[in-house]
């Protein structure tokens, strides 16, 4: 591993001060970042015809809980959640989880929605059943966990008809009892309410809560302000690809330190 | 005109009455076509997904060769296939020439590259969308292949169809391979081009609508299986 790449050292342990809070989250202890939903990102960079979409210097995300991306359109959100999740390769850098490099290993126990939903053309039932055939589980598991997934979500009611005459706010719980049918380690959700009428949103924010506090690492894209602060537990905000700000939710909200991040949440545009 | 409108005459009255002649080529017609066309879905369906699903080096080339053989002159087909069957040919042991076997292999040859070539035009948009989620589930490339064949179903009905339509309308390769030999390997079109030449219109003209019923028949099907995959949103 090349130098810069190392682990670094944690913070001194925090010391009562009046000091403002640092606009990072202070590092996992060793043994947190041995669980596999801790993310560790070394030097990431992500370049296309010339330009750098992305460019991570540092970030670690605690193993649990509930982490808000945010940030303009284009700043690189979904690309980091692709780069994270193992789908695109990094042109740079180093990704792991729980100590574990990203790769084919780590995006077996994660799972990730997209904010189309991406439906087989078959019943919600067969829908939940493809993947977990591809994992191997048994007939008799298979109907058992695609029953408990669809009452999970509520579509139990449903579970003969074809996927793709499902509402919105339906397909989109669907894809989330897809997801979790795997028992994913983390969940990653790519602006997954977007566009969703408020009953539905709070569906799948209800799902994804329970999931995380089942001990799943959910990490979620919104535009949504008022979603991020319901949801949080840590905010980070990119801004041009960047990490502008990656801290408590709370101390997120009560007052940004980066430009970016306020002016975001001011309703300003800045570019 | 008057004998136009003979031969139609004769033409229905064969059909309605279901002469013996007419029915035995009709049957064997629709035999080597459908056996041509299942052979060519276990062939093309899977390639067409392959092509899609895995990328190699020089994918570009097989699918611009897969569909200039769409192109591919029946008679060409029937002459190759004559020769690789023929008594000096490398497969003339098998003694093939001049029977409805010879007749199914080349009307293979001659649809193969058509149902591989459109599945993997129709597979290709639906794995666009899928492709995606498919690797986040770590799905496999062959698992990811069936899946396509699975979910893509109705959309390859439509092209098995469009094999099946230029298997049973073509004429060049069964009769070079084939012989039109009566009873034994004449076929709809064989019989029409035999029987015109002949002057026995109403017989030519008999199978001639049944051939374009069959035609018609087989693309309301495919209509009709469209308007359902539709209504279930599985197009």
């Amino acid at each position: 591993m090349p130098e810069s790449l190392r682990p670094r050292s944690a913070p001194p342990a925090a010391e009562p001060s009046a000091a403002p809070p640092a606009a990072r989250l202070p590092e996992p202890s060793p043994r947190d970042r041995a669980r596999p939903g801790a993310l560790r990102v070394e030097g990431l960079a992500l370049d296309a015809q010339g330009r750098r979409l992305v460019d991570i210097d540092h970030l670690a995300l605690p193993a649990g809980g509930v982490t808000m991306v945010m940030g303009q359109n284009g700043a690189g959100k979904s690309l980091f959640l692709r780069l994270i999740h193992g789908l695109i390769a990094p042109s740079h850098g180093w990704i792991s989880w729980g100590e574990v490099p990203c790769g084919p290993a780590t995006r077996a126990t994660q799972a990730l929605v997209f904010q189309k939903p991406v439906l087989l053309r078959r019943s919600v039932a067969a829908n939940v059943d493809f993947v977990l055939k591809a994992r191997g589980l048994s007939r008799a598991a298979r109907r058992e966990r695609c029953a408990e997934m669809l009452a999970r979500v509520g579509l139990e009611a449903h579970a003969r008809q074809p996927a793709r005459l499902l509402s919105g706010g339906e397909q989109q719980r669907l894809a989330l009892a897809r997801a979790l049918a795997i028992r994913p380690q983390v969940l990653l959700l790519d602006e997954a309410t977007a566009s969703l009428d408020p009953a539905s949103v709070l569906a799948i924010e209800r799902i994804v809560t329970e999931a995380a506090e089942a001990g799943t690492k959910v990490i979620f894209i919104t535009h949504d302000i008022g979603q991020a602060r319901r949801l949080a537990d840590d905010v980070a905000f990119l801004h041009r690809g960047r990490i502008a700000e990656h801290r408590p939710a709370a101390q997120f909200f009560l007052g940004p330190q980066s430009e970016s991040a306020l002016a975001y949440l001011e309703g300003r545009i800045l570019l | 005109m008057q004998d136009f409108g003979a031969a139609f005459g004769l033409a229905f009255h064969l059909i309605a009455t279901g002469n013996d002649n007419l029915v035995e080529i009709v049957l064997l017609s629709l035999k080597v076509s459908f056996s041509a066309l299942t052979l060519s879905c276990l062939i093309g369906l899977p390639l067409g997904a392959f092509l899609v699903v895995r990328p190699f080096w020089g994918r570009g080339v097989v699918v611009a060769v897969l569909n200039a053989m769409m192109g591919l002159p029946p008679v060409v087909i029937g002459l190759l296939v004559y020769l690789s069957l023929s008594r000096a040919g490398p497969m003339g042991w098998l003694g093939l020439l001049y029977t409805p076997t010879a007749m199914i292999i080349a009307q293979t040859l001659l649809i193969a590259p058509i149902v591989a070539a459109l599945a993997r035009q129709v597979l290709e948009g639906l794995y666009t969308e899928y492709d995606e989620q498919f690797r986040s589930f770590g799905i496999s490339r062959l698992r990811a292949a069936a899946a396509l064949i699975v979910d893509g179903r109705y959309g390859l009905v439509t092209v098995a169809l469009a094999g099946f339509g230029r298997a049973v309308a073509e004429v060049g390769a069964v009769i070079i391979v084939g012989g039109n030999i009566d009873h034994l390997t004449r076929v709809m079109t064989t019989a029409i081009a035999l029987e015109t030449s002949k002057g026995d219109l109403g017989m030519a003209l008999a199978l001639g609508i049944i051939l374009m019923s069959i035609a018609l028949g087989v693309n309301l099907a495919a209509g009709g299986l469209r308007a359902m995959a539709e209504r279930q949103a599985y197009a």
